[in-house]
């Protein structure tokens, strides 16, 4: 179809796509590569007045080492982020996720940020963000401010970014030595949205798992710590039998939904099935 | 096979050899037009307002505050549209009796399916147009939807079609045709073995990748109405619309540009395209409407939607004795242009490649509150080999044989051929003996099946499963007479003129019409072969019947079966006249020239020669012409085809099924394909694989889903999926040649024998994979979840 019209401004820094934003209000969307925000205009499903292009804000690129973390600029493609050698290096996992994220036309232009602020439950980005403590840093109005991914994602397609927020950048703690990650992805077709998504990074020392993070897509509103496997993973013999039985408590505290590709029980069986292959093999099993 | 072919073979025939499509270039630089990219002074673009309900009264409708819009000119309903609304046409009334209800082009008082035509705007700006479609006022009263078949046929089933003059039911027909041999029951009481099947061949989207467009131009040459359309049928669309429209068919001229795919969904003519024209027709202003995605998904005809009840019976040892087929085939809400012929297109096909004594085939069509049905890649023919082979593995397990030994006991042997079947056709040519001996080989059965043990045994969670399909299909649609027969209002015949100018270049005019096949090479070839010239100096032209006047175009895989007669006939006929030319000027009689490479010369004298070339420029100059030879040099032909043909096959599949998952991965696929005489083996290899790819997709990806509402569930790509080259393996494709005899280059036809044959090697092969754990079907699309749910059901009812 085609989108209802709209204005359309382009941004040439943060405070100049902030202002669009105040001006603009409710009706106000931030475009960044645009990969969500296009189809949902089209189906007219989202009919903003005006859309603030964000895809040139010099200040939102980049890829920065501050030492114990990783900071992305929110404007990165995710062909950037999978290519990256300090993401290759520090924060593996982001990277093996983002290869698995649509196709490669489309990883040229969607980017981190747009994915994590556009918080679709089927996203495995912020599942990944959730699981290894990403802080993103936001900016609105009143300046700047961070916020932790556990308190990010609030119910499906919403942050708690306010209206005239905008996201600027990520940043991703390293992981330290010993430390071993998988994105376990199950889709129906290769370029396909995920229907349940596995994020885990295990620390193993020897023949025991020191500790376990582990995020699941699309098992609710939004992205789901698996807090009950972490806890069972903690210090429990790096084993097939043991990784097995604390996927059993996967779908804890998750809220799985029934689509036309799997219903909720499916859904939560495949939790547990996944959780336990993306663990085995982040552990090394 | 890429490649083309090293200088020193440039001197042999181009017939067989694999030769780069001349199309191609223009097509992959982007020089060439596509519908939607015509523009023209004084174009309106049409939005189209379409139903959200699946079944409901029209309360109120009122177009008028569209006009206020900016950019509109005009908007109409069925109301202010009158007369101009036509009525879309169904061209096979398949029994004397069929329900044929009223279709117009806009919905008048109810709506019948989601997609349903209400309204239409027409503004200076695309954009515009569909904007004030908003501001049209309309009310709905919504009826209970018609969804289900065999709820559609219960008593006291709310209507589809409901008009004064309507039988009271939703049953559109029941065709019956009975086998050539002894009854089925009679069969039925001499077998050992009864095997009975339910199984859904679920819709399918054709999802072609342009959507359909059109424009209609009243400003023409003299008083022509030009049409362009994305469309398979530009020769049937313009008798079709001047019957609609009442336009005289000699001032309507249709183009069918270069046309991005079709599998039969553009083997229509569409209410779109009637409105286009009436429009213009009545604004006196070129008119255009280019479909959205989400449009294509519920206003393009959809295919398949039969449930089949298959009955099949055998002896102890494995004879077949007979089938019998009961079919509810889904018409959707109204009859296209062979919307009830379709399912039928199968009927004489069940009984596959198998001798039986008995056969016994029924189909009632049914009206349901859904997207019409038409036909798609094989239009009858998937259906009916999914439902044979199927059966035959399951027949196989009932009586503990191995599948393929089944087959090989009761197929046609080469020997018998020409074999008369049990359902009236006569296949003329086969050698199923020699396809599946290659195709066994290639794949490596013993060894898979040892490893199918080996993951059995030792209980791995991913198992192996082997499917077989050996299938044949009916292609070069049709003798006129057996069209006929079967009420189909047209013929099957096939046109073709071939001239060559003066300047020596030719062109093949030919009926049929492209839409990705590859006939402007493939025709170049067959013409080249027979005129000794270059494949290069040949101009394909088609698809315009302002050039190309007369055809059947394309659907069904006739083109080459029917039209490459034409060619054949053509091209002879030209040398033939050009032979008493070239006998006039070299001054010898006709029997004393022999022609080839291009050139006639005297017999024993290699000195006296005239080339083609020269010969067509005195027919030109005609200075110099024989008594009674007219100027010109051009020949044609227009060609009823003798009978069918028959391609046939061997595919063989082996998927790894994750039994934890449900999820299928196809790890290989085998096969083998006796499409007869190649004219062009690289575009038959590219037939073949992308019919494999629509076939593997009916069986594992593709599935129309509506709720009980009858809204559209599967609306967009997220939803149907269609799969793309990263979920497919590698093909491993080859073929047998085996010459039809029905025609005389030999060719039987390849467009959708990938399409038929691929869907139930799949299953088979996932059934092959879970039996041990006591499943016997999956439906499709065997999706990881279907597949999962069938495992677990399984389990519970053997624990």
């Amino acid at each position: 179809m085609i989108p209802v019209s709209f204005d359309y401004v382009r941004a040439t820094s943060v405070a100049d796509a902030v202002a669009a934003l105040v001006a603009g209000g409710e009706d106000a969307k931030v475009l960044a590569g645009g990969q969500s925000l296009m189809p949902v205009l089209r189906l007219r499903m989202a009919a903003p007045t005006v859309v603030i292009d964000c895809s040139r804000v010099t200040e939102m690129q980049g890829i920065t080492d501050a030492g114990d973390s990783v900071v992305i600029g929110a404007g990165t493609t995710h062909h950037e982020v999978m290519n990256n050698p300090l993401i290759n290096e520090h924060t593996p996992l982001l990277a093996m996720a983002t290869a698995t994220v649509a196709d490669p036309a489309i990883r040229h232009r969607g980017t981190l940020g747009g994915a994590l602020a556009h918080a679709d439950p089927a996203g495995d980005l912020p599942a990944v963000a959730l699981a290894l403590d990403a802080v993103m840093t936001v900016v609105g109005p009143q300046g700047s401010r961070d916020i932790p991914a556990a308190e990010l994602f609030t119910d499906y397609f919403t942050t708690s970014m306010a209206e005239d927020e905008i996201l600027v950048s990520i940043r991703v703690p390293k992981l330290g030595p010993g430390w071993g990650y998988h994105y376990e992805k199950f889709q129906r077709t290769a370029q396909g949205w995920a229907i349940v998504g596995v994020a885990a990074a295990v620390q193993r020392n020897n023949g025991t798992i020191n500790q376990a993070r582990v995020g699941l897509t699309n098992m609710g509103p939004g992205p789901v710590r698996a807090s009950s496997v972490e806890q069972a993973l903690t210090n429990a013999a790096a084993t097939a039998e043991s990784v097995a039985a604390a996927a059993q408590s996967a779908t804890d505290g998750t809220r799985a939904t029934s689509d036309l590709h799997a219903a909720a029980d499916y859904r939560e069986h495949l939790a547990r099935v996944m959780t336990e292959r993306a663990v085995a093999k982040a552990a090394g099993i | 096979m890429t490649d083309t072919l090293p200088d020193s073979l440039t001197t042999q025939s181009p017939m067989g050899r694999p030769l780069r499509r001349k199309e191609d270039a223009r097509l992959l630089h982007g020089q060439t037009n596509w519908t939607d990219n015509i523009q023209l002074p004084g174009m309106l673009h049409m939005a189209i307002l379409r139903s959200p309900m699946a079944h409901a009264h029209i309360t109120h409708l009122d177009v008028t505050p569209a006009l206020s819009e900016p950019h509109v000119v005009a908007a109409f309903s069925a109301k202010e549209l009158g007369d101009l609304n036509g009525a879309v046409p169904c061209v096979w009334p398949v029994t004397d009796e069929m329900q044929a209800p009223a279709f117009p082009a806009l919905a008048i008082d109810k709506v019948r399916h989601v997609g349903d035509c209400v309204a239409v705007v027409l503004a200076t700006d695309r954009n515009a147009a569909f904007d004030a479609l908003e501001a049209i006022e309309i009310d709905y009263e919504a009826l209970p939807a018609v969804i289900d078949l065999e709820a559609a046929l219960e008593p006291g089933a709310t209507l589809v079609h409901d008009a004064a003059d309507s039988p009271g039911t939703n049953e559109c027909y029941t065709y019956h045709l009975p086998g050539t041999g002894i009854p089925y029951d009679e069969a039925k009481a001499k077998a050992d073995v009864v095997v009975k099947r339910r199984f859904i061949n679920q819709r399918l989207i054709p999802a072609f990748m342009e959507p359909r467009a059109v424009v209609a131009s009243p400003m023409g040459v003299s008083n022509e109405m030009t049409v362009w359309s994305a469309t398979q049928i530009p020769h049937i669309l313009r008798v079709l619309l001047a019957l609609v429209t009442g336009l005289p068919e000699n001032s309507l001229r249709i183009i069918a540009p270069d046309v991005g795919g079709g599998f039969g969904g553009k083997l229509q003519i569409y209410r779109e395209e009637i409105l286009a024209v009436q429009i213009a027709r009545h604004l006196g202003r070129p008119v255009k409407w280019t479909e959205t995605r989400s449009e294509n998904m519920v206003a393009t005809h959809h295919g398949r939607g039969q449930v089949q009840d298959i009955e099949i019976a055998a002896t102890k040892d494995g004879k077949l004795l007979g089938m019998k087929v009961n079919l509810l085939a889904d018409m959707g809400a109204y009859l296209q242009i062979i919307t009830p012929g379709t399912p039928l297109l199968g009927m004489f096909m069940y009984p596959g490649i198998y001798k039986m004594d008995a056969y016994d085939f029924n189909c009632v069509g049914v009206f349901t509150n859904k997207t019409p049905t038409d036909a798609y890649r094989g239009a009858g023919r998937p259906e009916s080999t999914f439902a044979i082979e199927r059966i035959m593995d399951e027949l196989a397990a009932e009586l503990n044989m191995d599948p393929m030994e089944l087959r090989k006991k009761n197929w046609i042997n080469h020997e018998d051929f020409p074999y008369a079947t049990i359902a009236g056709l006569v296949y003329d040519t086969g050698n199923y003996e020699a396809a599946t001996a290659k195709a066994i080989d290639m794949f490596d059965y013993a060894g898979l099946r040892a490893e199918q043990e080996r993951r059995r045994a030792s209980g791995d969670p991913v198992q192996l499963g082997i499917g077989i399909s050996t299938f044949t299909e009916m292609c070069g649609l049709a003798p006129s007479r057996t069209l006929g027969a079967l009420k189909y209002v047209a013929g099957g015949w096939e046109h073709c003129t071939i001239r060559m100018l003066p300047t020596g270049k030719v062109e093949l005019i030919t009926g049929t019409s492209p839409h990705g096949q590859g006939h402007e090479t493939a025709w170049s070839q067959i013409a080249a072969d027979i005129l000794g010239i270059d494949v290069d100096d040949i101009e394909v032209v088609h698809s315009d019947t302002g050039r190309a006047p007369y055809g059947m175009d394309t659907y069904g895989s006739r083109s080459l079966a029917v039209g490459g007669q034409a060619i054949k006939k053509a091209a002879e006929r030209l040398i033939e006249k050009a032979r008493v030319i070239a006998a006039h000027q070299l001054e010898c009689s006709i029997d004393d020239l022999e022609y080839a490479g291009g050139a006639f010369r005297v017999k024993g004298d290699a000195e006296k020669a005239q080339p083609l070339a020269a010969v067509a420029f005195e027919a030109f100059s005609a200075h110099n012409l024989p008594d009674g030879v007219e100027p010109t040099l051009q020949a044609e032909s227009t060609v009823d085809p003798q009978d069918f043909s028959y391609p046939h096959g061997t595919h063989l599949a082996a998927v790894e099924v994750d039994t934890e998952t449900g999820k299928t991965t196809l790890r290989t696929y085998v096969c083998v394909d006796d499409v007869g005489v190649q004219v062009n083996p690289m575009i038959v290899e590219g037939q073949v694989h992308g019919g494999l790819a629509q076939g593997i997709a009916q069986a594992m990806y593709e599935g129309v889903e509506y709720d009980e509402d009858g809204n559209l569930l599967t609306a967009s790509l997220a939803d149907y999926l269609v799969p793309s080259a990263a979920d497919l393996p590698s093909f491993t494709t080859s073929t047998t040649e085996t010459p039809s005899t029905t025609n005389p280059l030999g060719t039987k036809g390849v467009g959708e024998a990938g399409a038929i044959a691929s869907t139930p090697a799949i299953i088979n092969a996932i059934v092959d994979a879970l039996r041990p754990m006591g499943v016997n079907d999956v439906e499709m699309p065997a999706s990881p979840q279907r597949v999962w749910r069938t495992i677990q059901e399984a389990k519970a009812a053997t624990a």
